[in-house]
Formats: C-alpha cells, sequence, structure tokens
C-alpha cells in the first residue's frame, strides 16, 4: 500500500473531501495491473530509447489527493520520474488546495516523485494545448441531478470571471461543482469524452470514473466509436450491491502506440 | 504559475483553437518570482522534446529574458553543458509568474493571473 497523500489542509467546506470515489481512484492506478500497463505503455523501446516526458493531467483534482498520489508515487506507479503532472479545476480554492497537497506529498517522497507543474483554473482541458495529455484522470460530478450549477458565480458571469464571491451560496455552488452532474449525472462528463480525442496525444490514457446511473457501457461503445484503435475497458470498480458495481474506472486509449 | 506550464495552456475560446495566434498566451503586467526548485538534468532532457521552443522562445522574450537560441539544444547539447542547464531549469521550472494577464493574440480576451493560479474561465459571452 503506498501511502495516501495528506489533505488535512483543505477545506472541506468549499472543496471535495476525498471520498469512495477518489479512494477507488488511488486503488486502482496503484494496482497490479494498472502499474504495469503504465510503465510498459511509457517505458523506453530500442525503436524509441528517450521517450518525451509524459504529462499528466487531471481534471477537478478537488482537494488534489490523486494527483498529488500520482506525483509523489510516479516512480513506482509508471517506473519513472520523469513525468509532469497538472491540474486544471473550475473551483479556485481546489487549485490552492491541490498545489499544497502535490507539493506536501512530493517533498515527502522526493525520491520517487515527479514533478508537479501547475493547478490552474479553468473548464475541463479547454485551456490546454491540443493533444498535449499523456494520461488524463477525471473524477467528474457524476450524480444525476435536476440542474448544473453555474461555473462562474452569478455576479462574475457576465464579467471577467474572477470577480471575488462568499459565503454560504457561493460554498454550496463550489461543492455542488463537484458532485452535480445534471442528466444522469453525464453532462459534464458528455463534454470531457467528446473532446478526448483532441485532448489526449496519440498515446494518452484516460481513467474516467463513472456509477452504474451514468450508464457505463453506454460511454465505453461511445468511446469505441471514434475509430479503429480506441479502446475503453473498465479496470476498476467497488460497492458491490446486488450484482451490480456502484462505482467504476474506465481506461480509454489508443491500441498499439506506446512509448513516442 | 510555472514558465513551462505556459507552454501547455492556450486560449479556452473555442473559436480560437484553429488560429496559430492563441498559442502562446502573451504575458501582460507579469510579477514575477523565482522558487527554487531542485534541478532534475534527466527531467529537462525528457521534457524538451514535448516543448514548443517556438513558443517558449516568444513567452521568454515577453516575460524579459534574453533571447533564446533559434533551435533548441539538443539531449548531448543538455546534458554536456552545465550553464544551459541550469539556465533552462531556472526559466521552466524556476520563475514564478504570479501576477498579470495572458493575452490571447486572436480574441484579444485578457485571463487574469492571480496568487500564481491562471483563471481561465469564460464569462458566458464567449463559452
Amino acid at each position: 500500500m503506498l501511502p495516501t497523500p495528506d489533505t488535512s489542509h483543505v477545506p472541506y467546506s468549499r472543496v471535495y473531501e476525498p471520498a469512495e470515489d477518489s479512494f477507488l481512484l488511488l486503488d486502482t492506478l496503484s494496482s497490479a495491473s494498472e502499474t504495469s500497463f503504465l510503465t510498459s505503455h511509457f517505458s523506453p523501446t530500442t525503436a524509441n530509447p528517450r521517450p518525451a516526458a509524459p504529462l499528466v493531467l487531471e481534471v477537478g483534482p478537488g482537494s488534489g489527493i490523486v494527483l498529488a498520489f500520482l506525483t509523489a508515487h510516479a516512480l513506482t506507479l509508471f517506473g519513472s520520474r520523469t513525468l509532469l503532472t497538472l491540474g486544471i479545476d473550475a473551483n479556485r480554492f481546489a487549485c490552492a488546495a491541490t498545489a499544497s497537497t502535490a507539493h506536501k506529498a512530493s517533498t515527502e517522497h522526493a525520491a520517487t516523485a515527479a514533478l508537479f507543474l501547475d493547478a490552474v483554473q479553468g473548464d475541463l482541458a479547454t485551456a490546454l494545448r491540443g493533444a498535449a495529455a499523456d494520461v488524463l484522470v477525471f473524477n467528474p460530478p457524476y450524480v444525476p441531478t435536476e440542474e448544473l450549477p453555474a461555473l462562474l458565480p452569478p455576479a462574475a458571469a457576465g464579467e471577467s470571471g474572477d470577480g471575488v464571491a462568499s459565503g454560504w451560496d457561493e460554498d454550496s455552488r463550489l461543492l455542488a461543482l463537484s458532485y452535480a452532474g445534471g442528466r444522469d449525472g453525464m453532462e459534464t462528463t458528455d463534454r470531457l469524452v467528446a473532446a478526448l480525442p483532441a485532448v489526449l496525444s496519440a498515446r494518452g490514457v484516460a481513467y474516467i470514473l463513472l456509477c452504474a446511473q451514468n450508464k457505463p457501457e453506454e460511454v465505453k461503445e461511445r468511446v469505441r466509436g471514434f475509430g479503429a484503435g480506441w479502446k475503453a475497458e473498465t479496470v476498476g470498480s467497488s460497492g458491490k450491491q446486488a450484482g451490480w458495481e456502484r462505482l467504476q474506472i474506465v481506461r480509454v486509449w489508443r491500441a498499439g502506440v506506446t512509448g513516442i | 504559475m510555472k514558465v513551462l506550464t505556459l507552454n501547455f495552456l492556450t486560449c479556452a475560446v473555442k473559436t480560437c483553437k484553429a488560429s496559430n495566434d492563441s498559442f502562446p498566451l502573451h504575458p501582460k503586467d507579469a510579477e514575477l518570482a523565482k522558487d527554487g526548485v531542485e534541478i532534475n538534468p534527466q527531467l529537462l532532457v525528457n521534457v524538451l522534446p514535448r516543448i514548443d521552443w517556438t513558443a517558449l522562445r516568444t513567452t521568454s522574450t515577453e516575460l524579459g529574458f534574453p533571447a533564446l537560441p533559434e533551435q533548441p539544444p539538443t539531449a548531448e547539447d543538455l546534458t554536456s553543458d552545465e550553464k544551459m542547464l541550469q539556465e533552462l531549469h531556472t526559466l521552466l521550472l524556476e520563475t514564478q509568474m504570479l501576477e498579470g494577464k495572458l493575452v490571447c493574440g486572436h480574441c484579444g480576451h485578457e485571463y487574469a493571473v492571480r496568487e500564481g493560479i491562471a483563471n481561465f474561465l469564460l464569462p458566458s459571452h464567449l463559452v
């Protein structure tokens, strides 16, 4: 068991507190099958003895627990420390929390840590240069809800987007951003999935967490429909109830592409 | 925010994606600081092939650093030249943009950077 990053500094009144879904991601990404997949996927080959440093992007890192885990234990998980990690979260407090969590964990595990770049505020991967993500991790807002919370506080919506809002309503908007998924809990995930071909590099691998109401089989079929070589498989699950998994992690990648 | 991070970020406006002018974003009124980061030569050598060098040259000049060579150094150049390694390390990983704006050369939108965190959320009329 690799140590779980410390998130005791995170303000849980406005940033999602690590829960079953976060821990399922940690367990899955550190499972023997996934570390072996990731290590061989990004390791040097005779044709390409010096593969470019992979960029690991987490969309919506929240407390930063998963991104800090991937950063701090890079050598164990990817077989290499020469990786860059980046977080993008719509919640500014989550960006600050992620940076602290990642810095703390990588200082503590300096001998195995990759390089944490930054956590920037943004909507999914819309600010990322095209095809730049080699590993993308997404623990989405997956709970089915009547409506989606606004990405910006009401006062700032028409302006520059950096207006400072505060108070109980603002805190509940920020927390809702972390869980409220709209119709089927899929309105945000649908946008991320649709963007995958443009966001992932040719060797890119995405890990997306889904709940049973998200209709995971349909999501996997949609990914396979992107074209030849696209793969989508469930690689982790938890909360078995009456024969069906409550949560699962789907790995998305293109077959036959490694290294580079 | 690190200078290397800037090399991975572009304007979030959908209609800007197709334009070469939307990358790199142009720093404006940038307040910089230097953060001590331990140097990892192997990391720098492996990061080099995935840097958009032309964009990095633009960013570096716009932030007021001396001009970078037109062509990126090779892995061999870098491993044998400690001074170059150190300079690149300082520019890419130790230089932090704490405050200021990042401007899109295509649509002109200005993204604010405050306390080292850039904000790429768009106002509703640009989404």
